[in-house]
């Protein structure tokens, strides 16, 4: 944090990661952004090359912003299923299980994984804070404590086809045996280095766990022994583009938070969003579960659909209509780029359940020096991710 | 005896495409390979343990994306990285960087000149226009302009439509720009030699002529209207070096049931009543098919594997003077880490990417002279890449190769035939000039694989070396290439076709030549078409 008292703008800057000190060296375009509060990387050197990294070789990505939040007692198993909508005694110790949490509406807060650290012990990862709503959601249950672990816990998330051998190449033994959603320990400068096999970006990948301390010389060592093997930082619009082709969702672009939203059914629920196989209704009671329960019954009233849709001009903020005439308007598109790896015009859109599996058109406006151009392009609904290299689930992973 | 719809000589990166629109068609196809590998320039080789070469062609740009598309390649495992930056080696310690980024890229050109750094967004954007109208021309095929058939005529209109939209002056300028030598269009716009060194440079690749010959201003916008995911002038490099676009390209075949036969070499198309019926391989095997398409180059078709007799007078003639002399050659070295060079930053954007020994336009055109007279150059141009410092699964880690294509290198020397020690001085020459800028350099040579144009035509078939399939002067262009009047992929012989660089658009590894033949294939056939149109970027 910047404390400077000398400097009167102290209170507006931004917070600092851990890792800044060797961030601030590689950003040579100057290119900062923001998340929940911290200085963060738009790009370091160029977005698409960036994005390359993530598919060819190695890549960073800086996850101290992201929310963490240790939840241990006897009652914290209990409590973490009543308010997820995944049944949290499933997850096995030294596991990580991807999830959602819902209002009481059966509207999507947040999602986010879950790591199963211990019997009693268990850490919540988010995108936004949610302070208020673990609160909330800890009252009746006496044995557990929440701590907000944040600031103390430095992450770094690494991904790309030679991350397994970077790490290996660090000494980390056996990291290869870890499969997708493990966690394995490592000792490191007295500590502990906690391994994940997840990440955004649908490529092979881990995401390292190290008390802030402690955050620069994971920072050193694991580019001293990344650099044979292309390692690059990556900043938020790579990541962007991967979790897209990935067909990930992310806040603020798929789902309006609910607790954020002011309109009514502006916000989403699971279904909605692919995401029922996420809501298990034969556990427990959970929150949302009579919503989401009836919303099964009647079917969501919109469904994120994967499109590849002809030509090449991202359709950005599109509508998606029924017909090529562009009269019958049934949706909208959350995301969209041209990828360069699956060479297709990708897009994630929320269409009208009704009509999701018939014709869709997209309308595209686009630009090109200073006049604006538009074009009707039909899309084709994918069933599948536009990236799922198979490499993102082998075990043990190749080396490239 | 087989009988197949329709046979491809030639698995070239053309011929791959070619036969994979045939199968995709429903046609029974068969391609058929004289190597026991496939590619034929666009191959990955691997000489040295865990050194993967992209022996012959090296970098990729005008691959059309619509082909990459749909025919799905990413899928059948194609992934084409762009590499940024370039720097370009002066004849002493002058360096000129090209940075990826716009900022950077102007203030190092004012750093040079100021003139010449306002002065490059002026030939950038003339340059986009010239590249603009001649993509639009790549995957169509080019119209006769002798003929009165309404689908020549439309494309003869669509052309002149694509030139009057430029305006009149731009026409003047258009075609003062197809005749003149890349010096004196550079010339225009720049006055610093490093600079107009670094552009011209592309001017001469695979050509051969000089900076200062007539016709060379052409190349030098042939090498700059690929792209690469709509960055026009971009380059890249495929992942796995570029063998994988051709197995890529293997992959769509086979997905669509087509054959492919490597130790295959083509003996003799046999041509029976003035048409094509089949082949002959060179173990005396025969296989007969509807239609024969070669993807040899237009010399090696007409004068190596056709009977003289069988051909309509004066096509062996035209075939024999076709013009395909070889320029370059090409030095693959082996590294035990990452060569360092005098005057770079340690920046590894930029000193990582091209590597251009360009020196001065005086320089060039010294070493043209040498080819002139049946020499190497002493002091060659030499176009250097690092793939693996790009590419992980081409060298082993922290160790890398470098591809140096290299110009001049005449096919034949002025003492004669290319002998052993002929090649190892001509490779030596090329280490000696990259060692002038980096001390160190020999300490880290592990392995040296030599490719001269007397190989390159031994080897891949390309006559006399020449890695265009035929010179891309205006006179072979076009509707001229590869002769006037045979210039829509159908050859003098009815049911014979040619789907290799010889054909309209020419060289580099594209796959339109390919797709291009395809579909006139297909129409002839009465098939439905399976090439798809081009996907520009809304130029």
């Amino acid at each position: 944090m910047n404390m400077n008292t000398t400097d009167p703008y102290a209170g507006e800057r931004l917070k600092l990661s851990p890792f800044y000190p060797r961030q601030e060296v590689l950003n040579i375009r100057n290119a900062w952004a923001a998340w929940n509060g911290y200085k963060f990387a738009e790009c370091y050197y160029d977005a698409e090359y960036e994005y390359f990294c993530v598919r060819n070789t190695c890549a960073t990505y800086d996850i101290c912003p992201m929310q963490k939040y240790e939840i241990e007692g006897p009652d914290a198993e209990a409590m973490l299923n009543r308010m997820v909508t995944r049944d949290v005694t499933k997850i096995k110790l030294n596991r990580v299980a991807y999830c959602v949490w819902c209002t009481d509406d059966g509207r999507m807060i947040d999602d986010g994984t879950i790591f199963k650290l211990g019997n009693d012990k268990f850490m919540l990862t988010c995108g936004s804070p949610c302070n208020a709503w673990l609160e909330k959601s800890a009252f009746g249950y006496d044995s557990v404590s929440v701590t907000d672990v944040t600031e103390a816990l430095a992450a770094l998330s690494l991904q790309g086809p030679t991350s397994c051998a970077a790490l290996k190449n660090m000494g980390l033994d056996g990291i290869d045996t870890a499969k997708p959603f493990d966690i394995m320990r490592f000792p490191f400068h007295g500590d502990t280095l906690m391994v994940s096999r997840t990440g955004f970006t649908g490529d092979l990948g881990y995401e390292l766990w190290i008390p802030s301390a402690l955050a620069l010389e994971l920072w050193d060592e694991l580019y001293a022994a990344g650099e044979d093997y292309g390692i690059q930082p990556f900043g938020e619009a790579a990541t962007n583009m991967t979790r897209l082709e990935a067909a990930f969702i992310m806040p603020g672009m798929e789902f309006n938070e609910a607790l954020k939203t002011a309109h009514f059914k502006h916000d989403q629920t699971p279904f909605e969003l692919n995401l029922g196989w996420l809501v298990d209704f034969d556990k427990p009671h959970f929150n949302g579960r009579s919503a989401l329960l009836q919303e099964k019954l009647r079917g969501p009233t919109y469904t994120l659909a994967k499109l590849d849709i002809e030509g090449n001009k991202p359709a950005e903020g599109s509508y998606i209509y029924k017909n090529k005439r562009c009269t019958q308007e049934i949706g909208y598109v959350t995301s969209a780029m041209w990828s360069p790896a699956v060479k297709a015009n990708i897009a994630l859109a929320m269409i009208k359940t009704e009509h999701v599996d018939g014709e869709l058109w997209a309308e595209i406006y686009y630009e090109k020096e200073l006049r604006h151009y538009s074009r009707v392009a039909q899309c084709t609904r994918k069933q599948k991710p536009f990236w799922i290299p198979e490499r993102a689930r082998a075990t043990p992973p190749p080396d490239y | 005896m087989n009988n197949y719809d329709a046979i491809v000589i030639g698995a070239g990166h053309n011929g791959l495409t070619n036969a994979a629109y045939l199968a995709k068609a429903g046609l029974k196809v068969v391609l058929l390979e004289k190597n026991d590998y496939i590619g034929g320039a666009s191959c990955t080789q691997e000489f040295h343990d865990g050194w993967k070469y992209s022996s012959y062609s090296y970098v990729c740009s005008m691959m059309r994306q619509a082909i990459h598309r749909d025919l799905d390649l990413a899928r059948h495992g194609l992934l084409i990285v762009p590499y940024l930056g370039t720097v370009n080696f002066g004849d002493t310690d002058e360096r000129f960087f090209s940075y990826h980024d716009e900022e950077a890229a102007h203030l190092e050109l004012k750093r040079h000149s100021p003139r010449d750094a306002d002065a490059m967004h002026r030939f950038q954007a003339d340059l986009t226009r010239y590249a603009h109208l001649i993509r639009k021309t790549l995957m169509r095929t080019p119209p006769d302009p002798t003929s009165f058939r309404p689908r020549d005529i439309r494309e003869l209109l669509f052309l002149a439509k694509q030139f009057w939209a430029m305006g009149e002056k731009e026409i003047y300028e258009y075609v003062r720009f197809f005749t003149i030598s890349a010096a004196e269009f550079l010339d225009d716009y720049f006055e610093t030699d490093l600079v107009k060194a670094a552009m011209a440079s592309a001017g001469i690749i695979g050509t051969a002529l000089g900076v200062y010959s007539p016709g060379s201003s052409y190349i030098l916008l042939h090498h700059v209207m690929g792209d690469v995911d709509g960055s026009i002038g971009a380059w890249g490099l495929p992942r796995g070096g570029m063998g994988a676009i051709s197995d890529s390209l293997a992959g769509a075949l086979q997905q669509h049931g087509g054959e492919l036969r490597t130790s295959a070499g083509v003996q003799k198309v046999l041509v029976k009543n003035r048409k094509a019926v089949g082949v002959v391989l060179e173990n005396g095997d025969e296989i007969r098919a509807r239609i024969v398409v070669s993807n040899l180059d237009a010399k090696r078709t007409f004068t190596r594997i056709m009977d003289k007799n069988d051909l309509p007078e004066g096509i062996y003639e035209k075939a024999s003077n076709f013009k395909i002399r070889g320029s370059s050659g090409k030095v693959n070295i082996a590294l035990s880490g990452m060569p360092k060079f005098t005057g770079l930053p340690d920046n590894r954007y930029i000193n990582q990417g091209g590597l251009t020994f360009t020196g001065s336009l005086e320089t060039m055109e010294r070493a043209y002279d040498c080819w002139k007279h049946g020499r190497f150059s002493d002091n060659p141009f030499n176009e250097a890449v690092i793939p693996s410092a790009w590419d992980p699964t081409v060298a082993p880690p922290g160790q890398h190769w470098m591809s140096n294509f290299v110009q001049y290198c005449p096919p034949e020397l002025d003492t004669g035939q290319w002998t052993p020690e002929d090649r190892d001085a001509f490779g030596q020459a090329v280490i000696d000039k990259i060692a002038r800028y980096s001390p160190g350099f020999k300490d880290l040579i592990v392995h040296v694989d030599v490719r001269t144009p007397f190989d390159m035509q031994e080897e891949i078939g390309l006559t006399e070396g020449n890695i265009f399939q035929g010179e891309l002067t205006i006179d072979q262009l076009l509707f001229n290439r590869p002769f006037p009047g045979y210039a829509q992929y159908r050859m003098p012989v009815r049911n014979l076709y040619m789907c290799g660089s010889s054909t309209h658009p020419g060289g580099g590894v594209s796959s339109v030549c390919g797709a291009n033949a395809a579909r006139e294939i297909l129409m002839d056939l009465r098939r439905t078409n399976t090439v798809p149109e081009d996907d520009f970027y809304d130029e």
